[in-house]
């Protein structure tokens, strides 16, 4: 009971401590909306080559943006020695990196449904044709992305070059989960069900969500205290 | 004692080696349906394979520091970490080379050369990770809990690029493929020499990475004198 309660307060300071400023968020969604827009010039396609795209041009967009909100995670605790009162708190490091995940998952969830929407209409496509299998796929690619930029956060947090350093080491680390968010994300914009061909990837996602969120959760204290 | 250890295992790595190389070169003949290029096959194998077990043994040595802070084994972490990437840069270096030959093609995004590449990234993170610490210790404890990341993470790229797509011949060692007894003899022996060029080339790596250690302790102890 404890630790839920010790997990849902880091998510609401948090959570209040950026919709106060809204400094990342906001420039996270600027961002994405920017990529939108480059992407639109590097290319012209045809319907259906929108759709066959989509999938990797939304996720791509996702990643870039989610770092943005991602990386400040546990560096915006350095100022003010922030850090050192969470590792002083009486809670462990897993209820620290929980909360701090399910923080970081609800700004950036809302970064993307701001962000399918405008491409919705910016790129002419019809994406809600199977709304709910798209929102899970969301909800589970990005919680992968959370996991991993979350406890890279933690990882770089005191390091020269933090804001070189952290998407160098997290794309590489989140390419099986955007290779299956990108596949599944294409397949249910063309308007194809979940399940059957495509459930390996599915299956792939959950199974990535699982072992990261476990490693994180174990090593979080370690990566802070030592 | 450690010294003549590098000197021996250095010396039969090298008599194997140029024993592998007459054997390639000499003796065995063209494959029937690649002509001379194949003998490739004798580095391109074992240096990936080589480079495997250097990721799982330094697996085993991160684990081993964060539980016994013991900084030796971070020293081992790093020294195998670099050698094995160097095998794994060697495997897709040759692997480029007889794709340009037997494919046309310099690269693929093939499976198994997109997983060895995205792997070669994340062990490269692990390195550059270690350029941006200067704490010894909490160098030490972050790319041991990256390399332990970036661990899980290799199966995860492997099955999931597999799933992808495929274009890669299939093993022709241990997978279903056939293989003449000579040539097999010469991989095997040319897999031992590999791993023990890597054993020997970890072990000066890692006199020097103890050496950095002390030397920077001898400064500190400078300083504060």
């Amino acid at each position: 009971m404890d630790f839920i309660r010790q997990t849902l307060v880091i998510a609401r300071k948090d959570l209040r401590a950026e919709l106060r400023t809204k400094e990342a968020l906001n420039a996270s969604l600027a961002f994405a909306l920017v990529i939108l827009v480059l992407f639109s010039f590097a290319f012209d396609p045809s319907e259906k080559e929108t759709v066959d795209m989509s999938g990797g041009l939304l996720w791509i967009v996702f990643a870039f943006a989610g770092t943005l909100v991602l990386n400040r995670s546990f560096a915006r605790e350095v100022p003010n020695d922030c850090l050192d009162a969470l590792i002083a708190a009486p809670i462990s490091g897993s209820a620290l990196f929980l909360g701090k995940a399910l923080a970081n998952f609800a700004l950036v969830i809302s970064v993307e449904l701001v962000s399918l929407p405008i491409f919705g209409i910016f790129y002419n496509v019809h994406w809600t044709g199977q709304l709910w299998s798209l929102l899970l796929v969301l909800a589970l690619g990005t919680w992968g992305l959370t996991v991993i930029g979350t406890i890279f956060s933690a990882l770089t947090v005191n390091i020269r070059l933090r804001e070189l350093m952290a998407p160098l080491l997290v794309y590489p680390m989140l390419i099986p989960v955007l290779m299956s968010a990108m596949q599944l994300t294409m397949q249910l914009i063309a308007g194809k069900p979940l399940g059957g061909e495509n459930e390996v990837w599915l299956r792939l996602l959950v199974a990535f969500d699982v072992i990261f969120t476990a490693l994180s959760l174990v090593l979080l204290e370690t990566v802070l205290v030592g | 004692m450690r010294e003549k250890l590098i000197y021996g295992l250095g010396i039969i790595a090298a008599i194997l080696l140029a024993r592998d190389l007459y054997s390639i070169f000499m003796v065995l003949p063209d494959e029937a349906s690649q002509g001379m290029i194949y003998r490739i096959i004798f580095f391109h194998v074992p240096a990936a394979i080589t480079a495997m077990l250097c990721a799982s043994f330094t697996f085993v040595t991160s684990a081993l520091y964060l539980v016994t802070k013991n900084l030796k084994f971070d020293g081992i972490s790093v020294a195998v970490t670099e050698v094995g990437l160097a095998f794994l840069a060697a495997n897709l270096v040759t692997g480029s080379i007889w794709g340009r030959i037997i494919w046309g093609i310099w690269w693929t995004w093939d499976a198994r050369l997109t997983s060895a590449l995205v792997c070669w990234l994340l062990y490269a993170g692990y390195l550059m990770l270690r350029r941006a610490i200067e704490e010894p210790t909490a160098r030490a404890r972050i790319s041991a809990v990256f390399n332990i990341f970036a661990f899980a993470d290799v199966p995860i790229v492997i099955f999931s690029i597999k799933w992808w797509r495929t274009q890669h011949p299939q093993p022709v060692f241990w997978g279903g493929g056939s293989i003449d007894p000579a040539m097999y003899l010469t991989a095997v022996l040319n897999l031992v020499a590999l791993i023990l060029l890597a054993v020997v080339l970890s072990l000066i790596r890692l006199r020097q990475e103890e050496m950095q250690r002390e030397i920077d302790s001898l400064r500190r102890y400078a300083h504060a004198v």
